[in-house]
């Protein structure tokens, strides 16, 4: 793990990775579309709002994904001080709070025909709020400060902090009574729903999982170009 | 292909729920390529503008001179 940390070398592979991942995303979404609103049938208590699944479930997965992703570097940081962890988290960070905004969402807009109402206050609803504010807080935070190196260790503590909420999310559907469904894909015993509706699913999901994978390349080729820029800046400075 | 564009009379939260997420996912991926040129274009004048100094640290697609150990995924 160490050796990709060298910056080069991560940028090496980050590249070769850059156009397969593009690739891979753009087939995913033709397919994982043209299966989920064309080809799938709608839910027989559900209607065609099932359809929204394709785009939620796939946000609040990414949105998990990312910020555990995040924590763990944010730990590389502050044990090893890896420039490169530090720059994943702050290039990571935008990305989960548009797939958090996007389960939050997505969640309205399919709670409001089905369960009567856009929002409540339960569990579930309420720990994917609170990642939203993590992911904000995070990225105010970092750049809150004249140095750098400060506002990254200020940010990668609030990331670990947080963490704490990811398995809440993860479980506040069974810990708590809420108006949110139990998991239906990962669970004990294999995936409860329907061939039909599961292929569209995980095509998406492998399709937002793919396109995060793209785009945090570029981002943290933008983040290391950055770095570069203020230190030469630094340099003429002095 | 009227009963696919009206979803069975949800039309406005289907759809709004695919718009949404193009709007995210294209806003993000426009962000992050026009803010990566920007960052390159001012790192590539700086880069000219300044004379060649020892001591740099390396930071860019230098490959470095380890081939054997390297494997593509």
């Amino acid at each position: 793990m160490h050796r990709f940390a060298n910056p080069a070398r991560f940028l090496k592979i980050a590249n070769a990775v850059l156009p397969w991942a593009a690739g891979l995303s753009a087939v995913c979404f033709v397919a994982g579309l043209y299966l989920g609103l064309v080809a799938s049938p709608p839910d027989y208590q559900q209607g065609d709002t099932v359809r929204i699944m394709y785009i939620h479930v796939p946000a609040a997965w990414m949105s998990m994904f990312t910020y555990s992703t995040m924590a763990v570097a944010a730990a590389a940081a502050l044990v090893w001080k890896h420039p490169l962890a530090e720059v994943y988290a702050k290039a990571a960070a935008p990305l989960g709070a548009g797939f958090t905004a996007l389960c939050l969402l997505t969640g309205s807009l399919w709670g409001a025909p089905m369960w009567g109402t856009w929002w409540v206050w339960d569990a579930r609803l309420t720990s994917v709020l609170v990642l939203f504010f993590l992911y904000l807080g995070y990225m105010a935070l970092v750049d809150a400060f004249d140095d750098p190196a400060r506002g990254n260790k200020a940010g990668n503590i609030l990331l670990l902090v947080g963490a704490v909420n990811v398995p809440i999310i993860k479980f506040s559907v069974e810990w708590w009574n809420t108006l949110h469904q139990p998991a239906s894909v990962f669970r004990l015993g294999g995936p409860t729903i329907a061939a039909s509706m599961l292929w569209p699913l995980l095509l998406m999901a492998v399709a937002f999982q793919s396109y995060f994978f793209a785009v945090v390349i570029l981002r943290i080729r933008a983040g290391l170009a950055a770095r570069r820029v203020q230190t030469l800046r630094l340099g003429q400075a002095g | 292909m009227d009963g696919f564009l009206s979803m069975g009379g949800y039309a406005a939260y289907v759809w709004s729920s695919y718009g949404a997420a193009a709007l995210v996912l294209v806003g993000l991926l426009v962000l992050s390529l026009t803010g990566l040129r920007r960052v390159e274009r001012t790192l590539a004048t700086l880069e000219a503008a300044k004379p060649r100094r020892k001591r740099e640290p390396k930071v860019g697609p230098v490959p470095t001179a380890s081939p054997a150990t390297e494997t593509a995924p």
